[in-house]
């Protein structure tokens, strides 16, 4: 396949199947914010440093800033738009909440999922476990305290 | 809209032999694409002068890891969460892992692949130095067959190798020998996780009969590209370790390592924290000597 200009994306994002017109090397951010209107998945440092564009790809965490869009075809995408259901919080949410784990929110996107993922690979994570798992997600509010608290003390 | 978005395109070969024809008809016109954590930030950047880029993430058969009585295969498209998970990897190849460990944090060991830490030819890519210590073959492929390369003759500048642009890194071969050996890697950069590493050094060696009998070091951010210290592992060859082999290693090692000033580190600094991590791994080597 040669593709050059606009070309058809199929994905299912939060369960839903999609399918937009984008450009062979938009970055997946983009495709989300702008062309399947997701804009909760936030843009930091545009280099994969910050975690803030994490979303989870075929139940992997990547950073949607460094995937290319033809990279993500067929691909299943989870925002965090897909982990409320029906205007229901779900569990990790609730104990960021609880937890004060969010402050200017701009990370929390980013770090929810990450959390997510780690939890899914690794139910019970000790301290240095969730430090590992969110190494690649910064907050410049938190100090990350309470955002481990929150990992910590989820209850489903 | 970033960079040249509108006016790129991409090829997604589905077979090996289709993306080498591609390579073959237009060499040097479609540049490789793999996990894409590397170039989509000078891409993104609009610091790439590619528009061409062959999307390597149709082909299956290059990311398997394979073990047999000779070693370990990796294929190029081997992520560093896939060299984790690898139980082989896990139980043996301890440098591997460190390094691939100390790569970017979980979504960027997703989606950066071994080969292409290899082929992109950062000097300070993590894991080059634990394959350099490990004596790594590389299989590189073209319409017109395979050749294999020792990983120490791969990159030949900055960010240069010597692989012909018709051709791919297929996969990575590590041999079956180093169970006996002691391992050493440490990377130092300012924090333990995402930082690009201001210095790395990985090592493996033999001691038999109260001497070295085998030794490799390697370092990233010491030279254009990852590369052994060949006059620190000669000072270090049929010796025993002691204070006056581990000051003659560190010497060479002063002499040898070309680091420069640049915006995550100092040459000076590089080069002085270089020397304490050979002293590190070289008293672990004594200590282990003195029990046997």
């Amino acid at each position: 396949m040669d593709t050059s200009a606009r070309m058809q994306l199929d994905l299912t994002v939060n369960g839903e199947r999609r399918s937009v017109a984008v450009y062979p090397m938009a970055r997946l951010l983009d495709v989300l914010r702008e062309d399947l209107g997701l804009p909760g998945t936030k843009e930091g440092c545009g280099e994969g440093e910050c975690g803030a564009c994490s979303v989870l790809m075929d139940g992997q965490l990547v950073n949607s800033c460094l995937v290319p869009a033809i990279q993500a075809q067929g691909a299943e995408l989870v925002t965090i738009e897909g982990l409320a259901l029906g205007g229901e919080l779900n569990p990790l949410q609730r104990a960021f909440v609880a937890c004060n784990g969010a402050q200017c929110g701009f990370c929390t996107p980013g770090m929810v999922l990450a959390s997510v993922d780690l939890l899914r690979r690794c139910p019970h994570p000790s301290e240095a476990e969730i430090r590992e798992g969110l190494a690649g997600n910064i907050c410049r509010c938190t100090g990350y305290v309470k955002i481990v608290d929150a990992v910590q003390g989820v209850r489903p | 809209m970033r960079g040249q978005v509108p006016d790129c395109a991409v090829q997604v070969p589905a077979t090996l032999q289709e993306a080498l024809e591609i390579l073959a008809r237009e060499p040097g016109r479609w540049r490789p694409l793999a996990g894409g954590t590397d170039l989509m930030v000078p891409f993104a950047a609009g610091r790439l002068a590619d528009t061409r880029f062959l999307s390597l993430q149709r082909l299956d058969a290059l990311r398997g890891i394979e073990t047999d009585a000779e070693g370990i295969t990796f294929g190029a498209l081997v992520t560093y969460t896939g060299l984790r998970q690898h139980p082989y990897v896990r139980q043996h190849l301890p440098n591997l892992v460190q390094s691939a460990r100390v790569t970017g944090a979980v979504a960027i060991q997703n989606r950066g692949t071994l080969g292409g830490n290899l082929v992109n030819g950062s000097p300070a890519a993590d894991t080059p130095p634990s394959l350099l210590a490990y004596a790594a073959q590389l299989e590189l492929t073209g319409l017109g067959g395979t050749r294999w390369v020792p990983v120490d003759a791969f990159h030949t500048g900055y960010k240069q190798n010597a692989m012909a642009s018709d051709e791919l890194l297929h996969s990575i071969h590590l041999p079956r020998r180093f169970a006996r050996h002691r391992q050493y890697l440490r990377k130092v950069g300012t924090r333990r996780a995402m930082a690009i590493s201001k210095v790395e050094l990985a090592a493996v060696a033999l001691v038999e009969g109260g001497g070295v009998s085998e030794v490799r070091v390697a370092a990233a951010s010491l030279a254009p590209f990852p590369a052994r210290l060949y006059q620190v592992e000669a000072a270090l060859l049929g010796q025993s370790i002691d204070a006056r082999t581990i000051q003659s290693a560190r010497a060479a090692l002063l002499k040898e390592a070309k680091p420069i000033d640049d915006i995550r580190s100092t040459a000076e600094y590089r080069r002085q924290v270089a020397a304490n991590l050979l002293e590190e791994f070289l008293n672990e080597l004594r200590l282990e000597g003195a029990s046997i």
